[in-house]
């Protein structure tokens, strides 16, 4: 019987749900992250503004470049500090 | 374990059948048997010594893999349980002194060659480690059904980059892993998008599906590990819109020892060690770090060099420093630098005779290179054929000098590629309008010397929309065996 060897890294990425939608923004805090692609600052500051007319809170994230995932400190600082996540995610 | 029972003193024999010598010394084996400290061992026919019930069974060829048997007949000598001496073949003399017998084998010939063991037929020693040997290969073993092809399963399992690739048996990969020093579980890098630990097993199998000899598995080892470094950012590269891919450039002596091509056709097909090296490197991303198109692969249109990308560059008649020896290495070491390129772009001069002419061509392709209007993106790798070449040989330019002359003719006046100009939409925001642009960033083009004698033809190779330090930099990295 003709055996093989597995090429793959044998592991499954771990696979998450996500979480279920809010119903509402009242009370939640929202970060809005620019992951450093040009124009991205412009779709954020406007989603600012338009949070910040219905009172709800937002804090500002950049990740340092578009070309590598989030650093996870940054990752860590979202989590700790916000609720929701809004990303920029392209130009 | 040894295949010498502990304590055992005495000797050992290991013969077989389909073997003349072992045959023709049959009086020799029963006159050894019958002293009873003799143990025999046949690997083909345990019964082809009438005289002799007490043949061992060895056609499982375990006791001759433990051995090292590479000849038959073979006789060895135990103290102990530790082996002092051993002959191969028959030689008469020699047989009676080791066995202090000075009338063994009186009546047949002084002297016969021995065969070849069964044990070291071609494929078995493979076969015997992986069966009796401490291989240290842990991959998960996936059988084969009898009727199942395994071509097909390789393509069923999501292994394959669309052409069919070498089944990676346990004999095939054990003999890839020969042509490394480095232990099997070692980690080579970890590999984006998964960020799965790679060992050299891994790099190991992948290269056999994709084709490699033993003797390119040090470069392939050199390409998956400048892959799995920070600043090449393979993540973003595969993840990109863009067309970018590793490409694999091999300088030093071990291109030639490999037989790379760095000659005609060198950017395209027919050698073996190119073709299956950067392909090799691309089955690592795709199975061991789990980049495939569509998933993490985010190309919108890719290129062909995706399949694998690899070329050696031109050296040993260059009139110019080596890619290598410019980024730091000596001439005599062999390395792997990886660049994040896309496809080949051409630029044919068939008239310049002066270097500054010919300088101002290669430029001419370069501003054109992802759009005209747009400075200070994609690296670029230059392609510069012998033909060319000649050009800056004859006139005595030296590489850092063409360096030099081509960073004049890749400067630009801001005012000319605004936004808007002529009439495209694409281009430099106002604010670069009193500004004079450079093509490519601080150290963003590389240069290389390859390509067949005749042909007046360069090539740009198109680098990442995303380099330099926010994303990808070229990468160098030593080949060690």
């Amino acid at each position: 019987m003709t055996i093989l060897l597995d090429p793959t890294s044998e592991s499954q990425p771990a696979q998450r749900q996500g979480l279920s939608r809010p119903q509402s923004l009242a009370g939640k805090r929202v970060a809005l992250l620019d992951i450093s692609k040009p124009r991205g600052d412009v779709f954020l500051d406007q989603l600012e503004a338009k949070l910040g007319s219905l009172g709800v809170a937002t804090l500002r994230y950049q990740k340092p470049t578009f070309a590598r995932v989030a650093p996870a400190e940054l990752r860590g600082r979202i989590i700790s500090e916000c609720d929701l996540v809004i990303e920029a995610l392209a130009d | 374990m040894s295949a010498i029972p502990a304590d055992f003193s005495g000797f050992i024999v290991i013969v077989k059948r389909d073997c003349e010598t072992c045959q023709l010394i049959a009086p020799v084996l029963q006159t050894l048997a019958a002293t009873g400290n003799c143990l025999i061992y046949s690997q083909d026919d345990p019964a082809f010594l009438p005289g002799i019930p007490s043949v061992r069974d060895d056609r499982e060829l375990d006791v001759s893999y433990r051995l090292a048997i590479e000849i038959v007949p073979t006789i060895i000598r135990a103290d102990a349980g530790v082996e002092s001496q051993r002959l191969v073949g028959w030689r008469r003399d020699d047989w009676r002194t080791l066995t202090n017998n000075p009338g063994l084998g009186a009546g047949i010939a002084a002297f016969r060659p021995g065969c070849g063991s069964k044990s070291v037929d071609p494929g078995m020693p493979e076969k015997l480690a992986y069966k009796f040997g401490d291989t240290q290969v842990k991959a998960r073993r996936i059988e084969v059904a009898p009727l199942q092809d395994e071509h097909e399963l390789a393509f069923e399992r999501g292994w394959s980059d669309g052409l069919p690739v070498v089944p990676p048996t346990e004999e095939r990969v054990l003999r890839m892993l020969a042509g490394t020093t480095r232990a099997p579980q070692e980690i080579v890098g970890v590999i984006p998008p998964d960020f799965a630990p790679c060992s050299v097993e891994k790099v190991a199998i992948n290269a056999v599906m994709a084709g490699c000899k033993p003797a390119y598995l040090p470069v392939v080892l050199a390409a998956v590990e400048a892959a799995s470094r920070d600043e090449f950012c393979m993540h973003g590269v595969l993840a990109t819109t863009y067309f970018a891919a590793p490409i694999v450039i091999v300088n030093g002596p071990v291109a030639r020892e490999i037989g790379m091509n760095s000659a005609h056709n060198v950017l395209g097909q027919g050698n073996r060690a190119n073709a299956t090296i950067g392909r090799a490197l691309q089955l690592v991303i795709r199975n061991v770090g789990g980049g495939k198109p569509g998933g993490v692969d985010r190309a919108t249109l890719g290129q062909p060099g995706k399949i694998g990308f690899c070329f050696a560059e031109r050296e040993q008649d260059s009139y110019w420093e080596s890619l290598a020896v410019e980024r730091g290495f000596a001439p005599d070491q062999s390395t792997v630098t990886l660049f994040a390129g896309g496809g080949v772009h051409v630029v044919g001069d068939q008239k310049s005779r002066e270097p500054e002419s010919l300088t101002r061509s290669l430029a001419a392709l370069l501003r054109g290179l992802h759009h005209p209007k747009l400075y200070g993106g994609p690296d670029a790798l230059l392609v510069i054929s012998p033909e060319h070449m000649r050009v800056f040989r004859e006139a005595g330019w030296s590489k850092a000098r063409f360096r030099e002359a081509l960073a004049d003719s890749l400067t630009m006046d801001g005012r000319r590629i605004l936004a808007g100009k002529d009439g495209i939409a694409e281009g430099l925001p106002e604010r670069a309008a009193g500004e004079r642009l450079s093509k490519f960033r601080e150290g963003g083009l590389q240069i290389v010397h390859a390509g067949g004698g005749a042909g007046m033809w360069s090539a740009a190779i198109l680098g990442w929309a995303a380099s330099g330090a926010k994303g990808s930099v070229p990468v160098t990295v030593p080949v060690k065996s």
